[in-house]
């Protein structure tokens, strides 16, 4: 597609953005907000998806359209469904709103136009381009021209690229530059993930509350033979496409997020369909909390790996004998850990939200 | 051949077009519920299944055509089950069709094995 045509396309659908947000805003019916806020989040993942981004556009479409979806709803049900109507008008938050709309735009006007070859983030000598130049140089380094002698001289195959030992020359720079260049970032990230779920867990009183009793809920499980059974024939694929988003998240678009956030998705459907007890026999309230903080562990335990063979916090090269492929073991792990962790934490939230109107 | 698949395609590809825009009318100018979601189901099962099967016409490798055949699998599996499970509700929330003018069906839900109170129903959605 060419850039005009690409630009029309994705005009649009910020238009349709903005529309569904002025709708947002009017509605007093709460369920239909939660179903707008749903379309919002996938009219945002399509024009991600518009821009190249397809790594952002998975997560906003399982997490904005899926999961926060099913959350919503769970925490309507504990609430009333229709928003309370303000007694009077309050000039401080339009204020507010209007000021940092203000701003907002005004920041746009300094910034390049869409495609600006340009722009400092796409200019020569720009960190960017330096990552992205040197992963493509190592990875035709890998792949290019000479298939047959995989024992190559390691370090022939990383002259040709400017970052020279550095460069992890996987498909995916996205993933690269995520788990690697920018590791400690993502380690971060993956920390506010992890303080977000403590925090949900605290707030609504802690997961034991919530512990399965033993009582299955039969009767949701009897009335829907269709639903049953199509989300029995569903979820398998559903967990295996999680898999193959975590572990080929170095070869095509994915990693820890989107596929954490796919397999939790999995078992939210589950629960949704066979009740809250079942899931919690599947994933008990134990383990998910296990395993929040053991993803964070892992992706620590990687760094302080590193540090043990006598490089930085996060410095995969070290972790093999080869500077490349201790990049792709560490990424792997890395990776892994964002995954259980981002489960876990989309789990936790799912069992305090769904717990939480359940006869003691 | 080439050329036969390309146009076998581009037929589909603008039949599933037409399902679309036929669909999105039906959703806007239907009466009721149940008869805007048969519009809606046109769009996902004609619409979506004529482009996907489209695509497969000019599909360019095998792994694209795995993936195509893939995401019609799931689409044929998914969108009949989640209007069933929106009629359900509907019928459960007390929503009844609409049949000619005037001639609404009235009086108590149809037996659908018992169907719960209200609020054990919003539960239950959990």
């Amino acid at each position: 597609m060419n850039v005009a045509a690409l630009e029309i396309v994705a005009f649009a659908m910020l238009l349709l953005l903005v529309a569904t947000a002025l709708i947002i805003v009017t509605r007093k019916t709460l369920l239909s907000v939660v179903i707008l806020t749903g379309i919002y989040s996938f009219l945002g993942a399509g024009w991600m998806l518009l821009l190249d981004a397809p790594d952002v556009a998975f997560t906003e479409a399982a997490v904005g359209a899926g999961i926060s979806t099913v959350l919503f709803l769970a925490t309507m049900a504990l609430t009333r469904h229709v928003s309370a109507a303000p007694r009077r008008l309050d000039w401080l938050p339009v204020v507010a709103v209007v000021l940092t709309g203000a701003a907002l735009l005004y920041g746009t006007s300094d910034m390049p136009r869409f495609g600006d070859p340009a722009a400092p983030a796409q200019a020569e000598g720009s960190l960017s381009h330096f990552f992205l130049e040197s992963e493509r140089a190592a990875f035709e380094a890998h792949h290019g021209d000479h298939h047959d002698d995989e024992h190559h001289g390691e370090d022939e195959h990383h002259a040709a690229s400017p970052a020279g030992k550095d460069a992890v020359g996987l498909p995916n720079a996205v993933t690269t530059i995520l788990a690697s260049y920018r590791g400690y970032d993502t380690f971060g990230e993956t920390t506010v993930v992890f303080a977000a779920g403590i925090g949900v867990i605290l707030l609504l009183s802690g997961l034991s509350g919530t512990q399965f009793t033993g009582r299955v809920e039969s009767n949701a499980l009897k009335r829907m033979p269709v639903l049953r059974i199509v989300t029995k024939l569903v979820i398998p694929y559903i967990l295996l496409f999680g898999l193959y988003v975590q572990f080929h998240g170095d070869f095509g678009p994915g990693g820890g997020f989107q596929a954490g956030v796919i397999v939790a998705a999995a078992l939210i459907l589950y629960g949704l369909v066979f009740g809250l007890g079942p899931t919690m026999r599947v994933v008990s309230p134990l383990w998910v909390e296990r395993l929040v903080a053991g993803g964070v562990l892992l992706y620590a335990g990687v760094g302080i790996a590193s540090m043990l063979r006598g490089g930085n916090f996060l410095d995969h090269a070290v972790l093999a004998s080869s500077a490349s492929d201790g990049e792709h073991y560490g990424i792997l792990l890395v990776e892994l850990g964002v995954g259980v962790t981002v489960t876990a934490v989309m789990l936790a939230i799912f069992y305090s939200f769904a717990g939480r109107g359940r006869p003691a | 051949m080439s050329a036969a698949l390309d146009i076998v395609g581009a037929v589909l590809l603008g039949l599933g077009s037409v399902a679309l825009l036929v669909g999105a009318l039906g959703l806007l100018r239907f009466p009721d519920l149940f008869s805007r979601m048969h519009a809606a189901g046109v769009t996902d099962s004609l619409g979506g299944g004529s482009i996907l099967i489209g695509l497969l016409f000019i599909g360019a490798s095998p792994a694209t055509l795995i993936k195509i055949g893939m995401v019609l699998f799931f689409l044929f599996v998914t969108s009949p089950t989640s209007g069933h499970a929106l009629a359900r509700a509907a019928l459960y929330a007390g929503l009844r069709p609409k049949l000619t003018d005037g001639d609404d069906v009235e009086g108590p839900a149809p037996d659908l094995e018992a169907p719960p109170a209200p609020t054990t129903a919003r539960r239950e959605v959990l």
